[in-house]
């Protein structure tokens, strides 16, 4: 990579940011790559777990929150568990996501994106997880209508796919989705406290 | 050996089977309450609950990742003190959530504001195997054995098991092995093996397939070469990879493995005896008629 490394780039107010959503101080990690060989998924990545550290570390927080990884990152947790510098990098790469969702950078994992809206909206709606619909919603979505399909009729049969949805937790998640949204609307004030640099 | 079950107060539980218990992994939800039954446990489902969020929740916002879970651990306490779950992933997020009540100060005062969050952090959040190896006891597993299913069987543990050690709080990280006391326990014989622990890819099954078939060959492959019978899986999402993908790996991979997945509690409701039916045996796309004839399971 070929980049300029400006000294007021090295910290920018949004590393506290990220640093306050993870719970995880950013400088912690000396680079040992630890993550990166356990990473079940590093061979798909664009660029493997410990370089997203590092781009934070020299404040490419941009370039970080565009990359493939932080989608195909799949919370396995193996990284954290083996961190010698107890980086939690699982939580480092929620706040990434949970950060480009907020600033509406467009995702290079479109699918994964599109497919964790969709779920999110089952779950709004019914209450639970409906999967005959997640799925058509999502091949709908991603042009792809027909991907496992033959597997429907297969799980129907075996009494794994529903028909129907289920209502039943449907009072309780739509009470959670209207609070938070409500929380969140009522209170930017309490985490938006003058960020200091150094 | 009597100590284990018969002088301790008797087990309930708030039941929380999630989502896929009551859809794909119907026969998960089936065995469990038959073992459960056959072992004396007593569950009351969550009355009226939601989903966890899963992953997407998480990988979009904190706060309603916390938030799900903390609703529906409220609901739990209404039944019961402790909470019984079988879905690893739904597990990992109720235990998750409760980490982030407790050490994150924005969550817990934002949360507090919809829900009483006290009461989502006194309840116990315990997984199925986690109840069966301390509360029961593999002591009284082997009593209540009735036939040997003379099985050889690769223990599958997954990644959000045992992963990370400081919020589940359960076996040993890299290397569990309660869910090998346990078969062993009941009579089958299970192996030592380097990928019980490594990701299936999870919910990137339907987003990113070519990432989990290569995940789940390599699952696969480890297994044959231990040369096992089967596969014992104690989650949804694990069962779904190792089962569902496998018809999937043969044709793009060219890789045959036919490799009957079970899930833990099938296994033990088998060696206790219960009928196959009410364990959703035969429930799973890969067949395992074939293996249980030729062992003369019944």
């Amino acid at each position: 990579m070929k980049h300029v490394i400006k000294r007021e780039q090295l910290r920018p107010d949004i590393i506290q940011t990220i640093e306050e959503l993870s719970g995880q101080d950013i400088k912690s990690c000396y680079q040992c790559g630890k993550c990166s060989a356990g990473c079940p998924i590093a061979a798909d990545m664009d660029v493997p777990p410990n370089q997203v550290i590092r781009q934070l570390q020299l404040g490419f927080v941009d370039e970080a929150l565009r990359l493939k990884t932080i989608w195909l990152c799949a919370s396995c947790e193996t990284c954290t568990t083996r961190c010698p510098r107890e980086v939690d990098l699982a939580a480092v790469m929620d706040a990434l996501r949970n950060i480009a969702i907020q600033k509406g950078i467009r995702s290079p994992e479109r699918a994964v994106t599109l497919f964790n809206k969709i779920f999110l909206s089952t779950v709004k709606r019914y209450g639970r997880v409906f999967e005959m619909e997640l799925i058509g919603m999502f091949n709908t979505g991603t042009l792809n209508f027909f991907k496992d399909m033959t597997k429907a009729p297969k799980l129907f049969f075996k009494g794994r796919l529903k028909l129907f949805p289920n209502f039943t937790g449907r009072k309780m998640a739509n009470t959670v989705f209207k609070d938070v949204k409500r929380i969140k609307s009522s209170g930017p004030e309490e985490n938006s406290e003058p960020s200091k640099g150094i | 050996m009597e100590t284990t079950a018969g002088s301790k107060k008797a087990l309930k539980f708030a039941y929380y089977p999630g989502c896929s218990l009551h859809a794909t992994a119907v026969d998960y939800n089936e065995s469990t309450l038959a073992v459960a039954e056959a072992l004396g446990i007593d569950l009351v489902e969550v009355p009226d609950w939601s989903c966890c969020g899963s992953t997407p929740a998480h990988c979009t916002d904190e706060l309603l990742a916390a938030a799900l879970p903390a609703k529906n651990m409220i609901a739990a306490g209404t039944v019961a003190d402790e909470m019984l779950v079988c879905c690893s992933a739904c597990f990992s997020r109720l235990k998750f959530a409760q980490k982030h009540i407790e050490e994150k100060e924005n969550i817990r005062t934002k949360l507090s504001k919809i829900m009483p969050v006290e009461q989502a952090q006194s309840i116990k959040v315990r997984h199925l195997l986690d109840v069966l190896v301390q509360d029961i006891g593999v002591e009284k597993i082997a009593e209540l054995k009735q036939q040997d299913l003379g099985l050889k069987v690769a223990c599958y543990y997954g990644c959000l098991l045992t992963r990370p050690p400081k919020v589940t709080e359960l076996d040993d990280a890299e290397d569990p092995c309660f869910m090998d006391d346990l078969l062993t326990a009941a009579g089958m014989e299970t192996v030592p093996w380097p990928y019980k622990t490594e990701c299936c890819g999870a919910s990137f099954s339907l987003t990113r397939t070519e990432i989990v078939l290569r995940l789940v060959a390599d699952i696969l492959q480890m297994a044959k070469e231990a040369e096992v019978d089967c596969i014992s899986v104690a989650c949804p999402l694990c069962h779904a990879n190792l089962d569902m993908r496998q018809s999937d790996i043969k044709k793009k991979l060219g890789l045959k493995y036919d490799i009957p997945i079970f899930y833990f509690t099938q296994l033990l409701g088998m060696a206790f005896g219960l009928e196959q039916g009410k364990l959703g045996i035969g429930r799973s796309l890969v067949d395992c008629k074939e293996l249980l004839a030729a062992k003369g399971i019944k």
